[in-house]
């Protein structure tokens, strides 16, 4: 446990220095300010109070950035290692490759919990200011906090995984960028594109619901909209929410941190020094 | 028992034979130097050691341990070929760091950086630090807990003369205690004077084994004398030892290591006629070449 902790202390230092940490808190905080003055001209006509408003307008950023942070601040995790030459030493160290990358999983998260938690902040206290109804929201805004943290866990351990793969750090930048389109952009084009392809409605009915689950931002997105008042005031995966089950997207959202952390092991335990 | 005993290891990079049947053992409190030319397997020796890389065939266990396992990695303490280091820590926080990894209080930090005369520059960040000063935190590392062997691939590559003194004293020390080295280095003159056997390596062959005087007998290299006749006595010293080189006056002679005594009692019977004689055995550079040469180097 010591070893773990001392691995996050050195690296959340390393982020500060690096400035990871206020280049993700500067990201998240600046586009939720731009998505709260957005959205601060519609509203009153869904019926919904304001900070629920937001937070599915927020739930809808962070699919995009939450990602994108946390590839950022792990695709150099191992490949920079590799790259700087300390991999072989501390290798011979008492710590094992799990706990290394936990320590770095912690200092990364609290990165993002930081981010996250200043970002979607400044959002509900506009909210919050301009609204006294929106307190309803609040139940909202806290899931959607968790879940983005859970969902950059996701992600950081998918980049540890790349930068294991990759061995090199423009190499493991290379493939961050690549997960992050076919993960976050491309899978759901190609979702669309099969909804519209299919005449029978099968795939609609039988494949797509597992698709939506199996993508852990696009669970990410059901279980929050899904949960929220607000579903109307969000486009896209929307309609799909009502018809898959809270606790299907629940259990997709928590179980991918564990997966995304067991094939990180499996691909650093792989990396010889 | 022995803190590291390898028997017939093997390690091959595909067709490359690194290290070819390669045995030894280091007792507690021994300076051990690897030597060998540059690609000779020391750095894959090393790293097979610490268990970074996975051997072929053959067997080792250090600290009684399998390589790499938390018994083992607990025991042994290692500086790489070319330590480096976050640039972005301070000499100090790269110790606490270490510290707390070994388990350590990292209120140590300090005293370790002292040691190795980092103390004043241990609040800068590693990456303004010299070559030097970065190899010096690799050192300051290896002191960290007691461990019972240190494996250092080149520890005073970087170091400047007075630094390398520093270094070895501190190596007596650790060995005093009882602790095992094993060393590589191209520094000849420093290893000899420092450890107390040698191992050289050669395509992966480990070619010569050895104390200094045990190798220099095997390898039975020619002694020089080097002769300075009295003033007006230079004809008279040459026509006594026939076989002698004559350059700018002065008189060189090499004769097979047995019959040193016997050369020696013939310039001795010379008397007064000679001014100085120096005897020179063979340097380690000459026995490292001569072992080197034999595995077809
Ligand atoms: N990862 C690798 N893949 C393929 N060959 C390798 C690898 N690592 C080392 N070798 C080869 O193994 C041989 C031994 O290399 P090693 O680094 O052990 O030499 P060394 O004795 O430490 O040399 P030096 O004095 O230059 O440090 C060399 O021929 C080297 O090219
Ligand atoms: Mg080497």
């Amino acid at each position: 446990m010591n070893r773990i902790l001392a691995t996050s202390q050195t690296e959340f230092r390393i982020a500060l220095r690096n400035r990871w940490v206020a280049i993700s808190i500067a990201m998240m905080g600046l586009f939720s300010l731009v998505l709260s003055a957005a959205g601060s001209s519609a509203t009153g006509t869904i019926g919904a109070d304001r900070l629920s408003v937001v937070v599915a307008s927020l739930t809808s950023l962070a699919v995009y950035l939450v990602p994108l942070v946390a590839l950022l601040m792990s695709f150099d995790a191992i490949a920079g290692e590799v790259e700087r030459g300390t991999l072989p030493l501390l290798l011979t160290y008492p710590v094992s490759r799990p706990q290394i990358l936990i320590g770095k999983l912690l200092a990364h998260l609290a990165i993002l919990t930081l981010a996250v938690a200043v970002g979607y902040g400044i959002a509900a206290l506009a909210a919050l200011a301009l609204d006294r109804g929106a307190v309803a929201g609040l139940p909202a805004l806290w899931r959607l906090m968790w879940s983005s943290v859970v969902l950059g866990a996701t992600f950081l351990g998918v980049g540890y995984a790349a930068s294991a793969v990759a061995r090199r750090p423009s190499g493991a930048a290379g493939l961050a960028i690549g997960l992050w389109l076919g993960v976050i952009v491309l899978y759901d084009l190609g979702l669309l594109a099969a909804i519209v392809a299919d005449k029978g409605g099968v795939f609609a009915a039988k494949v797509f619901p597992l698709a939506l689950l199996a993508n852990p931002a696009d669970a990410f997105r059901l279980y929050n909209l899904a949960a929220s008042q607000a579903t109307s005031a969000a486009a896209g995966v929307a309609g799909a929410a009502s018809t898959i089950p809270v606790w299907a997207s629940l259990s997709s959202i928590l179980a991918w941190p564990v997966l995304a952390l067991v094939l990180a092991t499996a691909s650093f335990r792989k990396v010889t020094p | 028992m022995p803190t590291l005993t390898l028997q017939r290891l093997t390690k091959t990079y595909g067709s490359l034979r690194a290290l070819s049947e390669v045995s030894l053992t280091v007792a507690p409190g021994e300076r051990v130097a690897l030597l060998g030319h540059n690609g000779a397997g020391k750095s894959t020796l090393m790293k097979i050691i610490l268990g970074l890389i996975p051997y072929d065939t053959g067997s080792l266990q250090v600290t009684g341990a399998a390589p790499g396992s938390a018994e083992a990695r607990r025991n042994v303490a290692y500086l790489p070929e070319n330590a480096a280091f976050h640039p972005a820590l301070t000499g100090l926080e790269q110790m606490r760091h270490y510290l707390a990894l070994r388990g350590e209080s990292a209120a140590l930090a300090m005293g370790l950086l002292d040691r190795v005369g980092l103390g004043p520059a241990a609040r800068r960040r590693i990456g303004t630090y010299s070559k030097g000063m970065r190899q010096r935190v690799g050192l300051a590392q290896t002191l960290i807990g007691k461990p019972r062997l240190l494996v250092l691939d080149e520890p005073t590559s970087g170091l400047d003369p007075v630094s390398r003194r520093d270094f070895y004293e501190l190596l007596d020390g650790l060995a005093a205690d009882g602790a095992s080295i094993l060393l590589s280095s191209h520094a000849l003159t420093e290893v000899e004077a420092r450890t107390d056997r040698i191992l050289i390596l050669s395509g992966g062959v480990l070619v010569a084994e050895g104390a200094l005087a045990d190798l220099r007998r095997t390898a039975a290299l020619p002694v020089a004398f080097h002769i300075t006749p009295r003033a007006g006595a230079a004809a008279s010293v040459a026509a006594a030892l026939p076989e002698a080189r004559v350059h700018t006056g002065n008189l060189t002679l090499t004769c097979a290591q047995e019959d040193k005594l016997r050369l020696l009692s013939r310039i001795m019977a010379l008397g007064d006629q000679i001014a100085d004689v120096d005897m020179v055995p063979p340097s380690l550079e000459d026995i490292y070449s001569h072992f080197s040469k034999r595995a077809g180097q």
